[in-house]
């Protein structure tokens, strides 16, 4: 297995991506580098772009002209295999806790010892050994938004995209993702996250991307763009005042 | 007043005593409808798979079609499979005409359609859930039809067993086809038809209590099972 901590991260670029609908403009990015050390967190009130930002990075959303480039090369299968993301509410499959990761890991070809050694692994980290035969319908919101970080994690993705893990969960339920994401940033994976959380834009984020209106207004350090944001949507948004 | 009472009472006898003649009916009638119900979840689970997340042109037309099919009216599929297995009709020279296998081939024909529609509704909701999940781990839209109809299970074992109610319960398509030849393609609905109107209510009632009591049976599973499915929000309402 290769040790992701030791090499650079999956670097991704995005180059001049546009979405349309109804001769109204959804996404419009010029370009935007995404190559820091550190998780990467995007910012921006409802509608932004965000996560049709993030879709387009995955691969889910084509965008109508642009393309997106992981380490130089447009997304393909094989970039898509390097990929996981996570989504706001967790789509989890009507099998157990461990039976979901068993899903990801039998499509990896992993034998029947390698998948188990592995599951009980996962399931240490993510602290649901106890609940490893239990249905994952059943789980709490953290728990299955947890499941469903530990089942990204599985893939061994380059890259992590996470669409607001946290915006249903408490404040605890929240630090224990925060937690699972930064360990996974500091294994070698690059996070890419969407947040509507200033708070936790400044407790995770090594680089910021706000958004707004569909276009990126600020890319950069999170202590530049959350503390001297130079665009007026940043000033605004992160002064909480009402973007409409 | 007296006289049906006396049925009944012959009725229930002729059940708890175990009468050869009405098990031999009971089990035939199993055979048939369960053997139509696998062979048309082997048709209808994979059609309605693959038409819940297939893409083509004129797929919603399909969709409407095969609603349309699970009202086939029995009588007129009767008719179809006995000019189909007929002496003279294109299947004739298989010899199947008022034999348990036509009978079989009629309530596929009815049942397939239900399956198939009441599978293309679970799948395609289910789809619908897990697009976007199947597609980033790299599930391809031809390999997420198997995941997909594992994890609709619940709801799936349900569309069998109202396909199993349908086809138990049927008697204008299996009479034309299987033609009520007596230890040969008697089945319970045939049976109660004919011995009715030979005036041999016993048999008849025996037969209806146990008809009466598969159908309380399988509902009671559907019922069971969609109350499962529902609190694993998976419903084809």
């Amino acid at each position: 297995m290769r040790d992701l901590a030791l090499e650079p991260l999956a670097g991704l670029e995005v180059r001049d991506i546009r979405i349309g609908r109804n001769g109204g403009t959804l996404l419009n990015v010029p370009h935007l580098m995404l190559d820091g050390p550190g998780p990467t967190l995007i910012l921006g009130p409802n509608g932004a772009g965000k996560s049709l930002l993030l879709r387009c990075l995955h691969g889910l959303i084509a965008p109508d002209v642009g393309q997106v480039l992981q380490d130089g090369m447009p997304l393909g299968a094989r970039q898509k295999a390097q990929q996981a993301m996570v989504f706001q509410q967790p789509v989890l499959l009507r099998r157990s806790v461990a039976g979901n990761l068993d899903f990801v890991l039998r499509r990896q070809g992993l034998n029947r010892t390698a998948r188990r050694a592995r599951i009980e692994t996962l399931l240490q980290e993510g602290g649901l050994t106890a609940k490893a035969r239990q249905s994952a319908r059943s789980l709490s919101g953290g728990e299955a938004q947890r499941l469903a970080i530990l089942r990204a994690l599985a893939t061994g993705p380059e890259i992590l995209f996470l669409d607001e893990p946290t915006s249903a969960l408490d404040p605890a339920a929240t630090q224990t993702i925060e937690r699972m994401v930064l360990h996974a940033s500091a294994q070698g994976v690059r996070i890419v996250m969407v947040t509507h959380d200033i708070g936790q834009a400044r407790r995770l984020a090594a680089d910021v991307v706000m958004m707004q209106g569909g276009r990126v207004v600020e890319h950069g350090p999170a202590s530049e763009v959350l503390d001297t944001p130079r665009s007026q949507a940043a000033q605004l948004y992160l002064a909480g005042g009402l973007i409409i | 007043m007296q006289d049906f009472a006396a049925e009944i009472s012959d009725a229930m006898l002729l059940i708890l005593q175990g009468d050869a003649e009405l098990w031999a009916i009971v089990l035939l009638s199993l055979r048939v409808s369960l053997l139509a119900v696998l062979v048309s979840a082997v048709i209808g689970m994979p059609l309605g798979a693959a038409l819940a997340v297939g893409r083509f042109p004129g797929r919603r037309a399909v969709i409407v079609l095969l609603n349309a099919l699970m009202g086939l009216p029995p009588v007129v599929v009767g008719l179809l499979v006995y000019l189909m297995l007929s002496r003279s009709g294109p299947l004739g020279v298989l010899e199947l005409l008022y034999t348990p296998t036509a009978m079989i081939i009629a309530q596929v024909v009815l049942v397939s359609p239900i399956i198939a529609a009441l599978t293309r509704q679970v799948v395609e909701m289910l789809a619908e859930e897990y697009s976007e999940q199947l597609r980033s781990l790299g599930v391809s839209r031809l390999a997420s039809v198997p995941v997909l109809l594992w994890d609709a299970r619940l709801a799936l074992i349900t569309a069998l067993l109202a396909g199993f109610g349908r086809a138990i319960a049927e008697v204008g398509a299996v009479i034309i086809v299987g033609g009520n030849i007596n230890h040969v393609t008697r089945v319970m609905t045939t049976t109660i038809a004919l011995e009715t109107s030979k005036g041999n209510l016993a048999l008849a009632l025996a037969l209806g209590v146990i008809l009466i009591g598969i159908a309380v049976a399988v509902n009671a599973l559907v019922s069971a099972l969609s109350l499962r499915a529902e609190q694993e929000g998976l419903t084809h309402a």
